[in-house]
């Protein structure tokens, strides 16, 4: 199994620091041949359209780098704000926290290897 | 205007004693009955009343909203207040104020009686302070009221939605009466925050207890459902009755995605069964 990468919002995320985010991560998806990556968004209080729509960005981008990714912590306040503003998060996985996140990372990782039939 | 006001206040000044009994004698007729301690209060009350009375100033132009009678405005506030949680009426409570109409007449007739023209100013200035002074118990007294009201109607709403544990990791919320906007918005709440804190994966919405469901109750139901899954649970609906169901397919609301069962107890099964749970029953 490859390396999982753990990325933990601590502070509010303002634009700038989304779309910052979505590089930096994207590039070190790429680096370190990151199969999994576990985003806690346990911090965040709020989200707007933006930062949602970030959200779900990233986690195509990882996929299509070869990595899965897990929202874990999602507070009840954005999960609301979310549906209200209609985005689905259509194709992100979310787990209750990052111990559940692991957890399922580790089931879609291990399918896939059954799938591809190892590597 | 302005001096039969200051009139006004001179006399009750100058004859608070010879007031303040006849005043007391009114209103303990009509309090017959309350016991002891409740005249004791009526009597400290009535004393404090002449007493903020007479405390405001001679001239006031602008009349009772003025900063000038804040602490009379502030001892009827009190005093309704009181009166709302004795269970005492509007009508009651108003008649501590205008029943100091007659002692008041009494007094400025001692000493307006000479002059007509100032007797009937005088008489106006009572009618109109009295008055305003009965209003506003009266509408201090309302609002006391309708504050008990918003409070009552707040709790209901809290009582009406509990969020139960069935299981670890199974909660079931089951919702009695009819879903509105308000009430759905406080279920999807508090059945999510429970679901963070307690990091149970199934929640089982039921509602059997909910006689009708239209678009708009169907749609909050499924953004809950929705809310629920994106925060990483899954969500279960129970207890649809046939006519829901019809009504449902009727409206064309869109329920593929949603995991739904007839019963609660069917529900319950299902869950168990998705946390890894199996339930034998033991032989005889």
């Amino acid at each position: 199994m490859g390396q999982f990468l753990l990325v933990t919002i601590q502070v509010e995320m303002h634009d700038q620091l989304a779309v910052g985010l979505q590089e930096d991560l994207a590039s070190r998806v790429e680096k370190w041949g990151a199969k999994g990556v576990l985003i806690d968004i346990s911090a965040l209080e709020m989200v707007d359209s933006f930062i949602g729509r970030i959200i779900a960005h990233i986690s195509s981008i990882s996929h299509i780098l070869g990595a899965e990714t897990v929202l874990v912590g999602m507070q009840p306040a954005v999960a609301i704000t979310l549906v209200e503003l209609g985005l689905s998060l259509e194709g992100v996985r979310t787990a209750l926290n990052v111990e559940r996140g692991m957890e399922k990372l580790r089931q879609v990782l291990l399918k896939q290897e059954e799938f591809h039939g190892g590597d | 205007m302005v001096d039969a006001n200051i009139d006004v206040l001179a006399v009750i000044r100058k004859y608070r004693e010879e007031i303040r009994n006849e005043w007391e004698e009114g209103l303990t007729a009509q309090n017959v009955g309350s016991g002891r301690a409740a005249l004791v209060d009526l009597k400290e009350q009535m004393f404090e009343f002449l007493n903020l009375l007479q405390q405001c100033p001679p001239k006031d132009p602008s009349g009772f909203d003025h900063y000038a009678w804040q602490a009379v405005r502030r001892f009827l506030e009190e005093f309704s207040r009181v009166r709302v949680s004795q269970g005492f009426s509007s009508e009651q409570t108003a008649t501590f104020v205008f029943s100091l109409k007659k002692p008041l007449f009494t007094q400025i007739r001692k000493e307006f009686g000479h002059d007509s023209d100032s007797l009937a100013s005088a008489t106006w200035a009572i009618t109109e302070i009295v008055d305003q002074l009965g209003l506003y118990t009266v509408a201090a007294f309302q609002k006391t009221r309708e504050d008990v009201i918003g409070r009552q109607q707040m709790e209901l709403l809290e009582l009406s939605t509990p969020v139960v544990k069935l299981w670890d990791g199974i909660l079931a919320l089951p919702m009695i009466g009819t879903l509105d906007s308000a009430r759905t918005q406080l279920v999807m709440e508090s059945l999510l925050q429970r679901i963070v804190e307690t990091g149970a994966e199934i929640a089982i919405i039921d509602i059997t207890g909910v006689p009708t469901v239209d678009t708009l109750v169907a749609q909050h139901l499924l953004k809950t459902v929705t809310a629920i899954r994106l925060m990483g649970a899954d969500c279960i609906i129970s207890g649809i009755r046939p006519q829901i169901a019809q009504t449902v397919v009727h409206l064309g609301v869109d329920l593929q995605d949603v995991t739904t069962k007839a019963s609660l107890a069917d529900a319950l099964s299902l869950a168990m069964k998705r946390s890894g749970f199996s339930i034998t029953k033991k032989s005889e």
